[in-house]
């Protein structure tokens, strides 16, 4: 193995060094390991969502259908739906960043079940194999929504095997989140008492909470919709005196609170790098770790606004009004809380700052739209319009992937060993926020203006706003091809990393970049609070090299 | 693998026996949550069911078996106690009486999973299974039938949930005659107490909610 180091610096084993075979690392049990290979696995998903997010934008280019018949283009929505959902979003930061970080958070050695952590990772794969090959084999047309008795009575597509492969995929998330609670519990270093936890720490419990109670109910509903389209029996299907709606009350009941799933560990990331940019100690510490847990648990109790139109009656949906509009109020306790931190600290732009300035834009927007969509009023007058696209592209897509992108240009030194170029990813940020907003912005007016979601053909009076859309897709495009490139470029051409080239606090940037083995050469002791950033110090740059 | 095995050993990321064994605790009470979630779509499927073809479920529960569903309830709970002294003789170290109480545990899953095939051996003789074939006198047939969709589907995953208890039972004959499992670090004996008691607490959900309610007397 040819080593590019100096002299000075001799080799150090950490763990990716140390061992290069392909079982080492197919039967790995190591927790940054496993976030590697969940890694490639996400990113090969993402990329063919991607792909259909192309094709989608494309035919929508132009009023008429030119490019898929109506069926074909049903399909590709579905399975970007379903590709994004269950196999990017849901596992992207938990199961990469989490997976990394929160050993290392808590100053433990590992995962507290790291033979389950591998399985669940395995889990994840065979379900999005089976997904894949779904998509071969025609691909479904249901929506990613699978609603009966559409999905158990009418539709021609590979239903079966797709549902197949989101169970088995959703038992790798509940065992995600049980690894991480059982760790958060029981794993802390000696000092590191739950109010001295990051706050990233914080949001993945919040989240685990939901991957665990939540994740079963859908597991249980897909094995019916499977059951009533194996046997031609029936829970959910009139037919056979079953009731559509109990489908849409259990799909809700997990389907609402997984936006909490993607949204809330990118919560927890933007906690860590609004308070490191800015070299300050972050505003209301106790109120955003709270927030997470108000979040998981409210969560759950708004399901009810996905079924404003569909025969709930009127009492319910006024419930559900309400308890929908309540649970904005924990997220914006955490918006002000880092908008108070940005308040007279040093802030520096540096390439993870802007992603998390850029999440808390795109949030804001996809957060108030929430609460305009939770009026049953406006709700019942823009329903199954892009409106609703939008909106739920803002606040759990743009949201997810500024957190996952900005957490990932901030740990990345310490997850490769490696510094990828300053200027390339500032500007590919940018190129990301913009891309973003161009593209979901005009479907909030088409949606207001009254187009449909879900059909490949539009009247003429809509095309403008869609031409711009489209071409903002192809901008984020780029916004999401450079972060590839020069990452992987990184990878071999990148400077080495110091252990703490942001001079952030946090146990993580206390041991080696990258970490050895076991993560600490020594278990580490805590003796203080978190972001002990003494206010208005140093940016980053202009602390002293060798500290 | 000829000579002795050791005890379980400390697991490396672990500082000391008891932060494993509280993992080890925590993680299983966290699996039976998401098992009660599991589950519970099914309670709610049979509660909104139950609510509204309440008289259909009545009439449909009276087809099934009384005599042997109280016969599985008590062989069940019968197993609970063995399993519990299995755990108790890992605790205490007696590794024969641990093998012994485990084998018995098989014993009666195996007497439960033999029952409830001739019940549903009986529903397949009687035209009671959903599906094309499925024949009901009552007035309902239609609702009746959903009384025996959420039966099969409630009752089978339970049976399956026995059977995977079963084949772990299976696996772990070995081990614990070897003395794997020692006072000091037998989680695997303990969480699998906790797993087969939480099959059982299922099927004594199952049995009045099937069996008992609404039923006619005389029937
Ligand atoms: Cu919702």
């Amino acid at each position: 193995m040819s080593e590019t180091v100096t002299a000075s610096e001799a080799p150090r084993e950490n763990y990716l060094n140390r061992d290069h075979s392909v079982a080492s690392w197919l039967l790995t049990r190591d927790h940054k390991r496993i976030a590697i290979l969940y890694l490639i696995g996400i990113s090969i998903f993402f990329a063919l969502g991607g792909l259909m997010a192309v094709l989608i934008r494309a035919e929508l280019a132009t009023p008429q259908g030119d490019l898929f018949p109506a069926d074909v283009y049903n399909r590709l929505f579905t399975m970007h739906g379903i590709l994004m959902i269950f196999f990017f979003l849901i596992p992207s930061i938990p199961a990469v960043l989490g997976n990394f970080l929160i050993p290392l958070m808590v100053g433990a050695k590992d995962l507290a079940f790291p033979r389950i952590n591998l399985l669940s990772w395995y889990l994840y794969m065979v379900g999005a194999s089976f997904t894949f090959v779904s998509m071969l084999w025609g691909g479904i047309d249901t929506g990613w929504t699978f609603y009966t008795p559409l999905s158990t009575t009418f539709a021609t597509g590979q239903v079966l095997l797709t549902a197949v492969g989101i169970f088995i995929a959703g038992f790798s998330s509940i065992l995600t989140g049980l690894n991480f609670i059982v760790t958060i519990h029981r794993m802390r270093a000696p000092g590191l008492t739950w109010f001295r936890l990051p706050l990233f720490v914080w949001a993945h419990y919040a989240t685990s909470i939901i991957q665990v109670l939540g994740t079963p109910v859908i597991a249980i509903t897909i094995l019916l919709v499977g059951a009533e389209r194996l046997f031609h029996i029936g829970v959910f299907d009139p037919k056979y005196g079953g009731d559509p709606v109990l489908f849409q009350h259990l799909f809700w009941f997990y389907s609402h609170p997984a936006v909490y799933i993607m949204i809330l560990p990118a919560m927890g990331v933007i906690s860590e790098l609004v308070t490191c940019f800015s070299r300050k100690k972050i505003f209301g510490y106790h109120f955003i770790a709270l927030s997470s847990l108000a979040i998981a648990v409210l969560g759950f109790l708004v399901w009810g606004h996905h079924l404003f139109i569909s025969g709930q009656s009127v009492v319910a949906g006024t419930i559900f009004s309400f308890l929908s509009m309540f649970v904005a109020v924990p997220s914006a306790v955490k918006v002000f809380n880092w908008t108070a931190t940005l308040y007279k600290g040093s802030v520096s732009l540096e390439t993870p700052m802007l992603y998390a300035l850029g999440f808390i834009g795109v949030f804001l927007i996809g957060g108030l739209t929430g609460v305009m969509l939770a009026t049953l009023g406006i709700d019942i007058h823009v329903h199954d319009t892009y409106f609703i696209v939008a909106h739920f592209h803002y606040v759990m897509v743009g949201s997810a992937i500024m957190g996952y992108l900005g957490g990932m240009h901030f740990w990345w030194p310490k997850i490769t060993g490696r510094l990828y170029p300053a200027f390339i990813s500032k500007v590919a940020a940018v190129v990301v926020f913009i891309g973003f907003n161009v593209t979901f912005l005009p479907q909030f007016i088409l949606g207001y203006l009254g187009m449909p979601r879900r059909y490949h053909t539009y009247a003429p009076e809509f095309q403008t706003w869609n031409v711009m859309s489209s071409a903002g897709a192809t901008v984020l495009g780029i916004g999401y091809l450079l972060p590839v490139l020069y990452l992987l470029w990184s990878l071999k051409y990148g400077e080495k990393a110091p252990a703490n080239p942001w001079h952030a606090t946090g146990l993580e940037w206390q041991t080696a970049s990258p970490p050895p083995l076991e993560n600490f050469e020594v278990t580490p002791v805590v003796t203080e609070d978190p972001y002990s950033y003494p206010d208005g110090t140093l940016r980053p740059k202009e602390v002293p090299v060798g500290v | 693998m000829a000579s002795e095995p050791k005890a379980a050993p400390l697991a490396h990321h672990f500082d000391s026996y008891l932060q494993q064994k509280e993992s080890a605790s925590l993680g299983m009470w966290l699996f039976l949550g998401q098992e009660i979630m599991f589950f519970g779509g099914l309670f709610l499927a049979y509660t909104v069911y139950r609510w509204r073809y309440a008289s259909a479920f009545a009439a449909a529960s009276n087809d099934l078996d009384l005599r042997l569903g109280l016969l599985n309830t008590v062989v069940l709970i019968g197993s609970s106690l063995t399993i519990a002294l299995a755990v108790r003789s890992a605790h205490l170290g007696k590794r024969k009486d641990l093998v012994g109480f485990l084998l018995a545990t098989l014993a009666l899953g195996g007497v439960f999973l033999g029952v409830k095939s001739i019940e549903y051996a009986q529903k397949f003789a009687h035209h009671l299974v959903p599906g094309p074939h499925f024949r009901f006198e009552g007035a309902d047939p239609t609702q009746a039938q959903m009384f025996f969709t959420l039966y099969f589907f409630m009752t089978g995953l339970h049976a399956l949930h026995m059977i995977v208890g079963m084949a772990i039972l299976v696996w772990m004959l070995r081990p614990a005659a070897q003395g794997r499992w020692t006072p000091d670090n037998h989680n695997f004996v303990e969480g699998f107490g906790l797993y087969w008691h939480f099959v059982d607490i299922i099927w004594i959900f199952l049995f009045p909610l099937l069996y008992l309610i609404g039923r006619h007397h005389g029937a």
